[in-house]
């Protein structure tokens, strides 16, 4: 395998694992445009575990994972009073004030970056994005992730049957927190070197993006998600990378491509490219029947 | 006001307004344990809020709900099943994105809430168990084609239904049920009073709001009526149609069947 491509198939982990963060907490009902901020957690304590206190990766990364699922527990607690829209701007300002407070912190190397001496390779990256998908798909067909789903679905019915919506919601929260800690860690190993530049709101919108349009129904969603982000802006590039005439022009427009198709999804496949009733379809084979009766 | 002691619930002197306006006015009634008993009255006379006073989706304004000699006045929503408390809704609300065999085990998550699930997607241990008790659940009630099925998709009339069984699967000691029989067709509706008198024949007390009068008369053996939010009469079926101000209110006017 090429170094290329290598590169691509741990950028694909990471998403992978990052999807997942986000994925959990919009499952129960709740927007996280905060990824970023999480990640940056996990990215920088790794880091600093790894330089500072020289600890091993088997320790740095479930070290980020603990350490983020800590912060993400603390301030679920405010962020899940608000709601809608609201909520998500709460995410979206946590995560400046996590990029603010590490620009500002000399012992990270504040706005010029921090060196990550241990480098996790392609097979620990890919390890732990299966691991994250079993744990995922696990967790869903649990009692309490048949809650997650109610809680999405209807919190007042939800709790009228007796789901604590409130500690479902905290704990998905915190779960994910975990999550975007172990995708952090594993971005500070992989590149040995992070700048909080990086860790900015375009990811934190994309990494949405790969939920909400790989739909939240079903583990299936984020996982679809990340790897068709992942490769699609690649494979427009490839043209112009294999030396086809014009092919710089389909690179150029690849953006625009790229948002035509999010618009495309968003206005028909509201519910994200991957429903629920679609994979019951594949699986058992049943005749499509979208009569979507909601009637009443 | 003393209780009946046969009393299974009791709703004393409540008032709810929303902004202003009075919606539910000095209502005080009991249900008989073990009876099946009516709420009816025209439509807008607070059946539906009284069902979520009820189920602790609105705090009451002034009164008292106690349950089984339990105040449940102040209980939160989510504590009430807990106390015995199921219901049903007016306009369907199951999960439209859970299936039906995951709506119904959705009604026994008090019960099973003990037990360690870990396995439960292996298909080992107390999970195996629940989930066979909700299986059994849909094939006594005629349901077992749809289980795998999400039920945003399934026709009015099941999904009707597969709201009662979730109901019933917390093992309530009150069953509130609000127009369970609306938009069935006759088979249907008998198909429901048969499975609600099995329901009852467990000891369940049931309280039914319904516009239907058939069903009413064949089912219940007790009925409260409201009207703008009072209650003008409780007595039986038998009674309920000679009562000159109830005919005049709702059963005289063609509301109701
Ligand atoms: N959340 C609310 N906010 C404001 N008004 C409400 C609310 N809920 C109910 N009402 C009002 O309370 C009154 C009683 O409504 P309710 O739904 O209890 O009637 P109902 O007896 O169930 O009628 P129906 O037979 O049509 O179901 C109505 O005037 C309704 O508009
Ligand atoms: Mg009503």
């Amino acid at each position: 395998m090429s170094g290329y491509w290598g590169g691509i198939l741990g950028i694909l982990c990471i998403n992978i694992i990052f999807a997942y963060s986000i994925f959990l907490p919009a499952a129960s009902g709740q927007l996280n445009l905060g990824g970023a901020g999480f990640m940056a957690l996990g990215a920088y304590s790794a880091a600093y575990l790894n330089t500072a206190l020289e600890l091993p990766m088997w320790i740095t990364i479930p070290g980020a994972a603990i350490f983020t699922a800590a912060i993400s527990f603390v301030i679920a607690f405010p962020i899940l009073r608000t709601r809608g829209v609201y909520m998500v701007l709460a995410t979206f300002a946590f995560a400046e004030v996590v990029a603010g407070v590490i620009i500002n912190m000399e012992a990270v190397g504040g706005a010029s970056g921090y060196e990550v001496p241990s480098f996790a390779d392609l097979d620990v990256l890919a390890i732990l994005a299966i691991a994250t998908i079993g744990f995922v798909f696990y967790l869903l067909a649990t009692r309490f992730g048949l809650s997650m789903r109610a809680v999405h679905d209807d919190e007042n019915v939800a709790a009228l049957f007796g789901v604590n919506v409130r500690m479902t919601q905290v704990m998905t929260f915190t779960i994910g927190g975990a999550l975007a800690g172990i995708a952090g860690a594993l971005y500070a190993h992989q590149y040995n070197y992070i700048e909080i530049q990086y860790f900015n709101i375009m990811i934190s919108i994309f990494v949405l993006l790969y939920v909400l349009i790989g739909g939240t129904q079903t583990a299936y969603g984020p996982l679809f998600g990340a790897i068709l982000f992942t490769f699609l802006p690649e494979f427009l590039r490839l043209p112009e990378m294999a030396g086809v005439a014009n092919g710089a022009v389909l690179a150029e427009w690849r953006f625009v491509i790229f948002g035509a198709f999010l618009v495309a999804v968003m206005v028909f496949r509201p519910e994200g490219l991957i429903t629920r009733a679609m994979v019951d379809r594949l699986r058992h084979g049943r005749a499509p029947e979208d009569i979507t009766g909601e009637a009443s | 006001m003393a209780a009946p002691t046969n009393s299974i619930m009791s709703f004393t002197g409540v008032h709810k307004s929303f902004g202003g306006l009075k919606v539910i006015d000095e209502v005080t009634f009991d249900v008989v344990r073990g009876s099946r008993t009516a709420l009816i009255g025209p439509n807008g006379a607070g059946k539906t809020t009284i069902f979520n006073l009820i189920s602790g989706i609105y705090d009451i304004d002034i009164g008292k709900i106690t349950l089984d000699g339990t105040d449940i006045t102040h209980t939160p929503i989510q504590g009430r099943i807990g106390h015995g408390i199921s219901r049903s809704f007016q306009n369907i609300r199951l999960m439209p994105h859970l299936s039906t065999i995951e709506n119904v085990m959705l009604g026994q998550h008090t019960r099973a809430r003990g037990t360690v699930d870990l396995f439960k997607p292996l298909g080992w241990g107390p999970g195996r168990r629940w989930a066979e008790m909700a299986e059994d659940a849909l094939k006594r009630f005629g349901l077992e084609t749809y289980p795998g099925q999400v039920v945003g998709n399934l026709p009015y009339g099941i999904r009707k239904r597969i709201e009662v069984v979730r109901a019933m699967m917390a093992d309530p000691k009150i069953l509130l049920l609000d127009e369970p029989a609306a938009g069935l067709n006759n088979q249907e509706t008998t198909e429901l009073q048969n499975l609600l008198r099995q329901v009852s024949d467990q000891g369940v007390t049931l309280l039914v709001v319904e516009h239907d009068m058939h069903f009413v008369r064949s089912l219940c053996e007790q009925v409260v009526v409201l009207n703008f939010g009072r209650k003008i009469f409780e007595g039986t079926p038998e009674q309920v149609h000679k009562d000159p101000g109830v005919l005049e209110a709702y059963l005289g006017t063609g509301n109701a069947a």
